[in-house]
């Protein structure tokens, strides 16, 4: 046999297993600490009582620890690997914030604990809701979203609030064609119709479309800026001043912030209402789908409706510090939307965002962003000076990008053969993860780049150079990438099957 | 160059000349000069890593946390242990900092992990059907009466004075939205009144909710709420304490459509409320109208074994103003905690987890209504939290006498309920031995002597 040959033998674990399938009857990790209270029998009446126990794994603890390494395994991560996937700013994680978030003091602090002794938790928070108003330019900040979608939700019912306090039943929200799936969903279960803004030749807002559609009905306009094509809509103050001219609100998408931060501010162009991601602009580990925060940000007229829990800051007036309370009650919150989840917010991704602006602070934060556009300019360069990167995936719009851009696959498909799919399978096998793909709708076999600022120019420059591998493999022969990737833990899966047949627990017997 | 960027001078020159333009500021120059920050932000100076960790932890110690007091906190989140293997785990760069598998190939742990999830969380609850994480737990009750308005476009909401109050607050928000409205049933002896809620049933309820067990502790009849609501056709939904489904019969096997919870109490930290998961699981009628990521098994194309994110065209980034929910981003790294947790409890340790806080509580509730001035808030049987009643004493003040004696006796009900201002309402864990009950009994019992005989506060020492 060869050395290949011999790296080909299957290991015992080859064929994915779960752990419902590893283990045996009577095995267990747990051991319970003794019962050292009288034995009392029928505390649970028998009709309550379960009659079979929920049949959870029966396994060793080493068993389920190699089961998981190795699960971690079959993982890509940011950490061993350039992530440029767009509009979801994967820069490093920091570990100084995981040590940071779980001291006891924080990890440990019961979420009811009375404020009197959470004080540390509330300043925090305190501390973080004016950093982000400033950041934003609009001072008033709720930390309670868990995420940009709940976020949204949270600014469209604020909307919704500030409309029906003025006595007005508006009916549509209008969203840009390029906008995140999140934005029209949203629109949907706050109660409104979606109505569609489309798009100018430069990749802004269409102008003359918007002031068409923009009338007494239109209750918000939902905007990205820089949007999903990593256009800075330079006709901003000109699309925030009709919006208005209707007595609508601006509502502003803050995926996008990372392009910006200290450099200009959602407040200073006109939007009345913004969401933060802060595992994206403000790094959170992403965790594999979440956790993440959806903080939100208002200027004055919103501010009454925010939802509760407030923070409160209270001057001691006697020499002492400043303390915090938590502000709830309807009598001093009769206008507030209320609550979107339970206690004050995700708290851990506080502690981690507010550690990741302390370090950089006011200059960090404008280097950061100013990094990651010039980053996603050189890639974007760096990309076409290769003449066949150029021909194939040309820049869907304009010339320069914000801190990221999108690549059209549309020539590439035609001419070699290979759809954008197959591009990104293909970036698989040389280690790297793909770009977001087909989005935004509107760009042809779209690609959306997104390098952020924590990546080394040497980084840039080996992606640039897969891409440009990758086109010139395909002139030869289109069918490896066709049938890509090849050195991953599974090759393509079938989802039609899965999604037609669906498999989504698996049987015990 | 600051931190966590690598761009020198010489490679900032050099990628400007690539770019082709002469400085970093061109390249914002589609941002109107009027819109561009004069000034700098208006932060503190950026810190080094130790100056941070230090003020952090400065933070930190201006919090008491369930390890600097013994604690019966609970109504909704509870001081649990949590396994070294989840710390471990949860760490690994591999589960930590990927995101949504969007690129299956790449991906298969994590989707594994939801499907693993998926498997463990339908078992625990008697449904078919479970997603892979929504947020936390009462958004979770705000998820599922979209979920009942999308099933039968009825509009009026029946909720359980018994649910979590931010449950309830949480539906109201969302109801604006949703163009439903919500109902409160009332309690009777501390569960859900019957005979009230047959009063309120009709043809145009569309969803009726029940915490199990309920927020005052108290299991309920949720077979009999399930049937209740499916004679009217509405949808049952109840949301459960996963770590009782040990010790109390599925909620899937009782009847109801969707379960939904609060998923702290599997292997996640208390975190002042946040990041945890929030579970969804239904029958298999309502599969296609589920929120949020779902894993389902496939194979590739070599046959071999695999995962991938599945009926994707319910979601968002696929069907916009169609989708069955505006979620994206939930809670992965949370419910990886959860399901570990549950492998390592495995399936005789969640029953045996479950009857240790049957006998614990049971033998705090006997004790405290021992106290002179304690009393029962109801006789219903618990599982892992009771509530009493206080007469005599303010409870705010006996609970902050207790404080400062390094004991939280628990949720004042008063701060929810105008109807229990004298209510206290106990939580036990594993983690409150015999000795921490009869500590509670001991400084209650001085607590509640003192406030009566109007003696002065002590001194809290936090």
């Amino acid at each position: 046999m060869t050395v290949s040959e011999h790296a080909r033998i299957p290991m015992q674990d080859d064929e994915a297993t779960t752990i419902f399938e590893k283990g045996a009857p009577g095995r267990r990790a747990f051991v319970a600490p003794p019962l050292d209270v009288p034995q009392v029998d029928g505390l649970i009446p028998a009709k309550f009582a379960r009659a079979e126990a929920p049949k959870l794994p029966e396994a060793s603890e080493p068993e389920i620890v190699r089961h998981y390494v190795r699960l971690s395994r079959r993982n890509f991560d940011l950490d061993s690997g350039f992530y440029p996937l767009g509009s979801c700013t994967m820069k490093h994680n920091p570990r100084l914030h995981e040590r940071v978030t779980a001291l006891p003091g924080h990890a440990k602090l019961h979420p009811f604990q009375d404020p009197s002794r959470s004080q540390g938790a509330l300043e925090l928070m305190w501390n973080l809701e004016r950093a982000l108003g400033e950041v934003s330019g609009l001072p008033h900040v709720s930390l309670q979203p868990s995420a940009g979608s709940h976020g949204e939700l949270a600014g469209v019912l604020l909307t919704r609030a500030y409309h029906e306090d003025r006595g007005q039943q508006r009916t549509t929200v209008l969203t840009p064609d390029t906008s995140h799936g999140t934005n029209p969903a949203t629109v949907t279960m706050a109660g409104y119709k979606v109505v569609k803004v489309g798009t100018n030749p430069d990749g802004g807002v269409d102008v003359e479309d918007l002031k068409a559609k923009a009338d007494e009905n239109v209750a918000c306009l939902m905007l990205t800026n820089p949007n999903t094509l990593g256009v800075f809509d330079p006709n901003i103050e000109e699309i925030a001043s009709i919006v208005h001219g209707v007595g609508a609100t601006l509502y502003y998408d803050g995926a996008n912030l990372n392009a910006i931060m200290g450099i200009s501010r959602p407040g200073d162009m006109g939007f009345d209402i913004v969401h933060f991601n802060l595992h994206k602009s403000f790094t959170q580990p992403h965790g594999g789908g979440g956790p993440g925060a959806g903080p939100i940000a208002v200027s004055d007229r919103i501010e009454p409706y925010l939802p509760v829990p407030i923070i409160e800051r209270v001057a001691s007036g006697n020499g002492a510090g400043p303390t915090f309370t938590l502000v709830e009650d309807t009598e001093r919150r009769p206008k507030s939307i209320g609550k979107l989840r339970g206690f004050q917010g995700n708290y851990g991704t506080f502690v981690r965002s507010y550690a990741y602006i302390c370090s950089l602070g006011a200059e960090g934060l404008r280097d950061a962003s100013e990094t990651a556009v010039l980053n996603a300019n050189y890639l974007l360069a760096k990309l076409h000076q290769d003449p066949e990167v150029a021909q194939y995936l040309p820049l869907a719009f304009g010339k320069l990008c914000m801190h990221e851009f999108v690549l059209s696959g549309a020539p590439m498909k035609k001419e070699l053969q290979i759809k954008t799919l197959d591009l990104a399978k293909r970036l698989l096998d040389h280690g790297y993860h793909p770009p977001t793909v087909y989005f935004p709708l509107l760009v042809d076999e779209a690609l959306l780049i997104e390098p952020t600022e924590t990546e080394t120019r040497e980084t840039l420059d080996g992606f640039a150079e897969a891409i440009g591998a990758i086109i010139r493999e395909a002139k030869t022969d289109p069918s490896i990438a066709q049938a890509a990737p090849y050195s991953t833990p599974v090759r393509r899966l079938d989802e039609a099957g899965a999604a037609k047949q669906p498999v989504i627990r698996q049987p015990l017997s | 160059m600051t931190l966590y960027t690598a761009v020198t001078d010489d490679d900032r020159q050099a990628m400007l000349d690539t770019i082709g333009v002469a400085s970093v500021d061109e390249l914002f120059e589609t941002i109107p000069a009027a819109l561009r920050l004069a000034e700098r932000l208006d932060l503190p100076e950026g810190m080094a890593e130790q100056q941070v960790y230090d003020h952090l932890r400065e933070l930190a110690s201006k919090n008491t946390s369930a390890e600097d007091e013994v604690t019966f906190l609970g109504a909704g989140m509870y001081d649990h242990y949590i396994p070294s293997i989840i710390d471990m785990l949860l760490g690994r760069s591999e589960f930590l900092t990927p995101y949504t598998p969007y690129q299956p190939e790449i991906s298969q742990g994590g989707l594994q992990v939801m499907f693993e999830y998926q498997t463990a969380m339908s078992e625990l609850t008697g449904l078919p059907v479970s997603n892979a994480s929504v947020y936390e737990g009462p958004s979770a009750v705000g998820a599922a009466g979209y979920l009942a308005k999308l099933t039968n476009g009825r509009t009026r909401f029946l909720v359980s004075r018994g649910l979590h109050p931010h449950s309830r607050a949480t539906l109201e928000t969302l109801s604006v939205g949703y163009g439903t409205t919500v109902e409160e049933i009332p309690l009777k002896d501390g569960v859900t009144d019957l005979d009230a809620l047959a009063a309120m049933l009709g043809d145009d309820v569309s969803a009726v909710f029940v915490q199990q067990p309920n927020f005052l502790g108290a299991i309920e009849d949720v077979a009999a709420i399930s049937e209740a609501a499916h004679g009217a056709g509405a949808l049952a939904v109840a949301a459960a304490d996963p770590l009782t489904l040990g010790v109390l019969e599925a909620p899937g096997n009782q009847g109801v459509d969707v379960c939904v919870g609060e998923g702290q109490t599997l292997g996640n930290r208390l975190d002042f409320g946040g990041p945890s998961f929030g579970f969804f699981c239904a029958t298999e009628a309502h599969l296609r109208k589920m929120p949020g990521r779902i894993a389902g098994e496939t194979r590739d194309v070599d046959g071999r074994r695999g995962w991938v994110l599945t009926l994707q065209t319910r979601e968002q980034h696929i069907r916009r103003e169609k989708a069955t929910s505006n979620i994206c981003t939930s809670q992965a790294l949370n419910a990886l905690a959860g399901v570990v947790y549950l492998s390592w409890l495995g399936r005789h340790g969640l029953v045996e987890l479950g009857e240790l806080m049957v006998q614990r509580t049971h033998y705090a509730r006997q004790a405290l209504l021992a106290i002179d001035g304690v009393e029962a808030l109801h006789e219903q049987p618990v599982v892992r939290e009771f509530a009493v009643r206080i007469s005599g004493a303010d409870v705010a003040k006996v609970v902050a006498r207790c404080q400062a004696a390094g004991v939280n006796p628990g949720f004042a009900l008063g701060r929810a309920y105008d109807e229990y201002g004298d209510g206290l309402l106990v939580a036990i864990t594993e983690q409150r031995s015999k000795a921490d009950i009869d500590k509670l009994v001991t400084v209650l019992t001085e607590a509640i002597a003192a406030e009566r005989a109007g003696a002065p506060a002590q001194e809290v020492t936090a």
